[in-house]
């Protein structure tokens, strides 16, 4: 039988993942990308739990404006990748040293 | 349920209107700022005005003076609100005149989508000033947030713009989704979005607590990230040095009133039952953010850079209102301290864009002058206007009798009154370390041979604001009971 607590122990251990992804990684800026979103899945996660255990809805229905506002999300951050790619050809995170001080 | 059996009582728009008239007027504007074939884009700029002008307008005119809830309590109107929205709308009609010249200068910002991003963040931080749902809090911010990070890489050939967006962009997704993990738990241990339900269930004890305390950890990480705050505040010296001046000007000013009222709404508003918890994360916060902002601003030569770490040591300072709002369960002096912290982030604003807008003033075609030497010798320049960076630096260090030292002064008496002594201590330890380097700015322009001798050009418009803002900055300092007994009065009517 599944519980509430194992949904919320998988959405930490993703929402972990993700953070642990943005932190430790630091070759590819794609694969940044793709911890936000790992990031916004977990919480997603949290919320359809909560919303079933609770008998409510709202919760559900806030999964579908985060759904909606990660595409846009994504598709800004990629814009961004594209113009940084063609200012620096790389999308190494370790050349992302041009500000300082 | 059948469809039939459902019921929609229509929202009250008139609440709402202010925000409804600009969302209208942005999509107009950008299907105009299409058939505009002039490159100076004057309409698109005059309309800008126009609704941001309107919408003050509105926005007075709506106001009841009574708290009232509309879209099923997922908006609030109130006076607390609606002193923000005038104070945010009057903000970016100045800001936008401070940066037009700069813009024109400057042909990859001078395009259409500088005004409606600008329209749609001023939209974001509207309904985020006016939320009284998670929901609706997190659509604000991200109204705002994916509008400044399209802002922030507009100037897309140039290699610190780009990489200050991508920074923004990834750092403020982070923040966001802590934000919605706090928001989630929070969730689950009231069973409600809704703020005032939330704080309802929390004062009746219906609330787990184990599980509320876990979601505001992430709550206040993913705020301070917002407001950039340390040690969430890796963003923002970056942000702020690689992002057009123009643009810059906007991160640093507008959005502060934004985040302010969003700490508003959701701790002090929803969360007020487990204030104990999220004052003792506030204060530390606040704390670091004092020290590291004001020993950073030290070592830096670029004055976008300086004024980014100053602006994390006043949000520190900002903070420390809200730290101080409830001593050991006695909210007697509540509405004094987040008086105080309003004043603060109020004044703040206007002294910040002032200082943007001079580095604007004296950028030209090819030339931007974000170094602190390149104010060198400004009195020989210029008088007025190295008097009225003075008035700015002398505010920001907190001088007496600029607007800055009420503002530190208020926030303060409130936290000496709380019984905190020690941490008053520590802020004025902090502030006049602070000093250093807003001294050493007016000792450059003043004292220092100028390396630049090409005149300061600027049109009347600009001058007449600029003037203007300078004055404010020391009348507010001569005159500050008047603004603090409104902030009092708002938040004594609101909360």
């Amino acid at each position: 039988m599944l519980t509430l607590s194992h949904y919320l122990i998988l959405s930490a251990i993703l929402f972990a993942i993700g953070v642990v992804g943005i932190f430790l990684n630091r070759k590819n800026l794609i694969v940044l990308l793709m911890s936000i979103e790992l990031i916004l899945l977990a919480v997603n996660t949290n919320f359809i739990a909560f919303s079933h255990y609770l008998d409510d809805l709202a919760g559900q229905v806030f999964v579908f404006f985060i759904l909606t506002v990660a595409a846009a999300e994504s598709a800004i951050g990629l814009a961004i990748l594209v113009v940084l790619f063609r200012n620096l050809k790389t999308i190494h995170v370790d050349d992302l040293d041009s500000l300082k001080g | 349920m059948t469809l039939a059996e459902m019921q929609f009582a229509l929202p009250d728009l008139r609440l709402a209107s202010a925000e409804i008239f600009l969302l209208a007027m942005a999509c107009l504007i950008m299907i105009v700022d299409l058939f505009v074939r002039d490159k100076n884009r004057t309409l698109t700029f005059a309309l800008t005005q126009l609704t941001l002008a309107v919408s003050a307008v509105v926005t007075v005119m709506v106001s009841s003076g009574q708290v009232a809830y509309t879209f099923s309590n997922m908006y609030v109107g109130d006076l607390m609100g609606d002193l923000l929205k005038l104070m945010l709308d009057v903000v970016m009609i100045v800001v936008l005149f401070y940066s037009r010249a700069y813009v024109l200068d400057r042909p990859q910002l001078a395009k259409g989508e500088f005004y409606t991003l600008t329209l749609f963040a001023t939209l974001g931080m509207m309904v985020m000033i006016s939320a009284n749902h998670f929901l609706t809090i997190y659509i604000g911010i991200e109204l705002l947030s994916l509008s400044l990070y399209g802002m922030v890489a507009l100037n897309r050939d140039s290699v610190q713009a780009t990489e200050a967006a991508m920074k923004y962009f990834v750092l403020g997704a982070l923040a966001s989704g802590l934000l919605l993990y706090g928001m989630s738990m929070i969730y689950g241990a009231t069973g409600s979005l809704e703020i005032t339900t939330v704080a309802e269930r929390l004062f009746s004890g219906q609330a787990d607590m184990i599980v509320l305390l876990f979601g505001v950890v992430f709550l206040v990480a993913g705020i301070a990230f917002k407001l950039g705050v340390v040690p969430f505040h890796m963003w923002i010296p970056d942000v702020y040095h690689g992002a057009p001046t123009a643009v810059t000007l906007i991160i640093a000013s507008a959005p502060k009133l934004a985040a302010f009222a969003i700490v508003m709404r959701m701790l002090v508003g929803g969360l007020l039952v487990a204030s104990n918890d999220w004052q003792n994360m506030l204060l530390i916060l606040s704390v670091l953010s004092m020290a590291v902002g004001n020993f950073a601003a030290i070592a830096q030569t670029n004055l976008k850079r300086m004024l980014a770490y100053s602006a994390i040591s006043h949000m520190g300072f900002m903070l420390l209102g809200l730290v101080v709002g409830v001593v050991g369960g006695d909210a007697r002096f509540a509405i004094n301290a987040y008086s105080s912290s309003m004043f603060y982030v109020m004044t703040y604003v206007i002294t910040s864009a002032g200082t943007f807008g001079m580095i604007l003033l004296l950028s030209r075609a090819g030339f931007e002058s974000e170094e602190i030497s390149d104010l060198a010798g400004l009195n020989k320049r210029s008088p007025w206007f190295a008097a009225v960076m003075m008035m700015m630096m002398f505010s920001m260090a907190g001088i007496p009798f600029f607007v800055g030292f009420f503002a530190k002064f208020s926030v303060l008496q409130a936290v000496v009154a709380a019984g905190y002594l020690w941490l008053a201590i520590a802020a004025v330890f902090f502030s006049l370390v602070g000093a250093y380097y807003y001294l050493r700015v007016v000792k450059v322009m003043y004292f220092d041979v100028p390396v630049d001798d090409a005149p300061i050009v600027a049109t009347l418009d600009v001058k007449v604001l600029m003037s203007f803002n300078g004055l404010a900055v020391a009348a507010l300092g001569l005159f500050p009971q008047m603004l603090m007994s409104i902030c009092a009065f708002v938040l004594l009517r609101s909360l």
